[in-house]
C-alpha cells in the first residue's frame, strides 16, 4: 500500500510542483486539477498498476486523495487475483 | 532504438494507399463540390473494416493498433479529409462505447457500427459554445426513468446521416453524455451547407426539444464520470486529425513535386527555381517531422502512457499548422491553376484550415501545451 502511495504521490507531484500533498488532501478542492489532468490520472492508474478502470469506478471519491487512489488500486488489484 | 513500421503495418499501409488511390482520390473533388459522400463509398469503407478500425474482432472490428489506425487516417486524409472525418468520428464513438459504455450499449451498437449499419456522430459543440466546452447549455433533467434533453448542437460532422449521436449536456450543472438515436422523440436535424472546407462532411444542426431518452443511455457518469468519456473521444479525435493533416501535407507535396517537374517558366522547370525548392524542402521536412510526432503519440497511446495526452496535443498542433502552411505553399506553386477548381490543391488549403479549428483550436492547443510545459513535461 505504501509503495503504491509513493508512486501516486510522485505522479501527482508533477502537477502540484510547489505544494506538498497530504495523503488525505482533496486534489480537486483547490481547483488545480483540470479535465486533461483528470484523464492523465486515469491513464496513470491503469498503466502504472496494470488495472482497468471501468465505468463503475468513475466516481470522484475514488480519485479525490492519495489514500482514495491507493484504496482503488488495492481493490482493483485484489479483484484480479 | 528502432523507428520503423512492422511488416504487417507496412502491408496495411500499402492496402490503405491502394484503396484511397482507387476509390477516393478520383472522386474527392466531386464530393467536395456536391457536399456529400455517397453511400456506396461508406459501404466500401465498412466492407474493408475501416468503420470498426480499432474495435476488437468480437465486435466485428479490425482490431488495429494505434499506429495502423494512424496510417489509415493519413492515407484517408491524403485522399479526402471529409472521408477521413467519417472514419474518425465513427472511431471516436466506437472506442468511447468500448471503454466506457455499459455491456448493453456495447452489445447494441458496436457490431452495427463496424458493419456500417449504424453511423455515429459526436455532438458537443453548440451555437454559442465551441472551445469553452465546459459551459455547454444543453440541459438534462431526470424525469422518472428517463432523461430529458433540451438545447441545440451545431457543426455536427455527419449529423445529416448519423443514426446515433453521442450528445453532451448539463444535469444540475454537472456535465454528462448520452447515446441518442436519430428517431428519439424531440430530436430533429437541419443540414448545414456552404462551409469553407471538409465540405463533404455533411454537417448538421441538432435540435433537442424535450428529447426523452431512457436512463440506460447515459455513458459513463455524471460530473467527474463524464470527463474520461469526453476526453477519450476528443483525444482520439485529435490523434486522428493529426494523422489526417500529415496526409493533407503529403498530398500537397506529391502534387507540387509532380507539377514542378512538368511546368516550365523562364526556360526551365519550376523545380530548378531555388525559391520553389525552398517550399518543397519545407514540405518534405515538416511532413516527416509531423509523421514522427504522430508515431510518438501513437506509440505512447498503445502503451496507455499518461503522457500520450500531451504528445497528442503536440502532434495535432504541429501537424495542423504545418498542413495549412504546406497547402498554402502548394497553391502558391501551382499559381492560377492552384486557385481553380480544376486542381485539388485549393481543396487541400480549405480543408487544412478546418483542421486548425476542429478538436481544439490552434490557440487552445497553445494554451494546453504551455500548461504542460509549466508542469515540467518538457523533455
Amino acid at each position: 500500500m505504501e509503495k503504491n502511495k509513493a508512486k501516486i504521490r510522485a505522479f501527482l507531484a508533477q502537477h502540484f510542483q510547489n505544494h506538498h500533498l497530504q495523503d488525505d488532501e482533496d486534489i480537486f478542492a483547490n481547483g488545480f486539477v483540470n479535465s486533461l489532468f483528470a484523464m492523465r490520472l486515469v491513464l496513470f492508474v491503469e498503466s502504472e498498476f496494470a488495472i482497468k478502470i471501468e465505468n463503475e469506478d468513475l466516481k470522484i471519491e475514488n480519485f479525490r486523495t492519495i489514500n482514495a487512489l491507493a484504496h482503488l488500486v488495492r481493490r482493483k488489484t485484489a479483484s484480479l487475483a | 532504438m528502432k523507428i520503423g513500421l512492422t511488416a504487417r503495418q507496412k502491408e496495411d499501409q500499402a492496402a490503405f494507399r491502394a484503396f484511397v488511390n482507387e476509390e477516393i482520390v478520383p472522386h474527392a473533388d466531386r464530393y467536395d463540390r456536391e457536399e456529400c459522400i455517397p453511400s456506396e463509398l461508406i459501404a466500401k469503407l465498412a466492407q474493408r473494416g475501416y468503420l470498426g478500425a480499432m474495435l476488437p474482432e468480437e465486435y466485428g472490428g479490425r482490431g488495429m493498433d494505434m499506429i495502423t489506425y494512424g496510417l489509415l487516417n493519413e492515407e484517408l486524409g491524403r485522399g479526402c479529409s471529409s472521408v477521413r472525418g467519417l472514419v474518425t468520428v465513427q472511431s471516436m464513438i466506437a472506442q468511447t462505447i468500448l471503454k466506457w459504455g455499459s455491456k448493453h450499449q456495447k452489445e447494441l451498437w458496436l457490431n452495427r457500427m463496424s458493419s456500417g449499419d449504424v453511423i455515429a456522430a459526436f455532438a458537443l459543440t453548440e451555437p454559442d459554445v465551441g472551445s469553452d466546452a465546459k459551459n455547454i447549455k444543453t440541459t438534462v433533467t431526470l424525469a422518472d426513468d428517463s432523461y430529458v434533453l433540451s438545447g441545440r448542437k451545431k457543426w455536427i460532422t455527419f449529423g445529416q446521416i448519423a443514426d446515433l449521436f453521442l450528445v453532451f449536456g448539463q444535469c444540475d450543472g454537472k456535465p454528462c453524455a448520452f447515446l441518442i438515436e436519430k428517431d428519439a422523440p424531440g430530436l430533429s436535424m437541419e443540414p448545414v451547407y456552404g462551409m469553407l472546407g471538409v465540405r463533404a462532411s455533411m454537417l448538421a444542426e441538432l435540435h433537442l426539444n424535450d428529447c426523452q431518452i431512457p436512463r440506460e443511455n447515459l455513458v459513463g457518469g455524471v460530473g467527474f464520470g463524464f470527463v474520461p468519456v469526453a476526453l477519450l473521444a476528443l483525444d482520439l479525435g485529435r490523434y486522428s486529425v493529426a494523422w489526417g493533416c500529415v496526409g493533407i501535407a503529403q498530398a500537397c507535396l506529391e502534387a507540387c513535386v509532380q507539377y514542378a517537374g512538368e511546368r516550365e517558366q523562364f526556360g526551365v522547370y519550376l523545380k530548378e527555381h531555388q525559391l520553389i525548392q525552398q517550399m518543397i524542402t519545407d514540405m518534405i521536412v515538416n511532413v516527416k517531422a509531423a509523421r514522427l510526432l504522430c508515431c510518438q503519440a501513437g506509440y505512447l497511446k498503445e502503451l496507455g502512457d499518461p503522457n500520450s495526452v500531451l504528445e497528442t496535443l503536440v502532434a495535432k498542433y504541429f501537424s495542423s499548422t504545418m498542413a495549412t502552411r504546406a497547402a498554402n505553399d502548394a497553391v502558391q506553386i501551382h499559381g492560377a491553376l492552384g486557385c481553380s477548381s480544376a486542381h485539388a490543391v485549393q481543396r487541400y488549403l480549405r480543408d487544412a484550415k478546418i483542421m486548425e479549428i476542429i478538436e481544439g483550436t490552434t490557440q487552445i492547443h497553445q494554451i494546453k501545451i504551455a500548461e504542460y510545459g509549466y508542469q515540467g513535461c518538457i523533455s
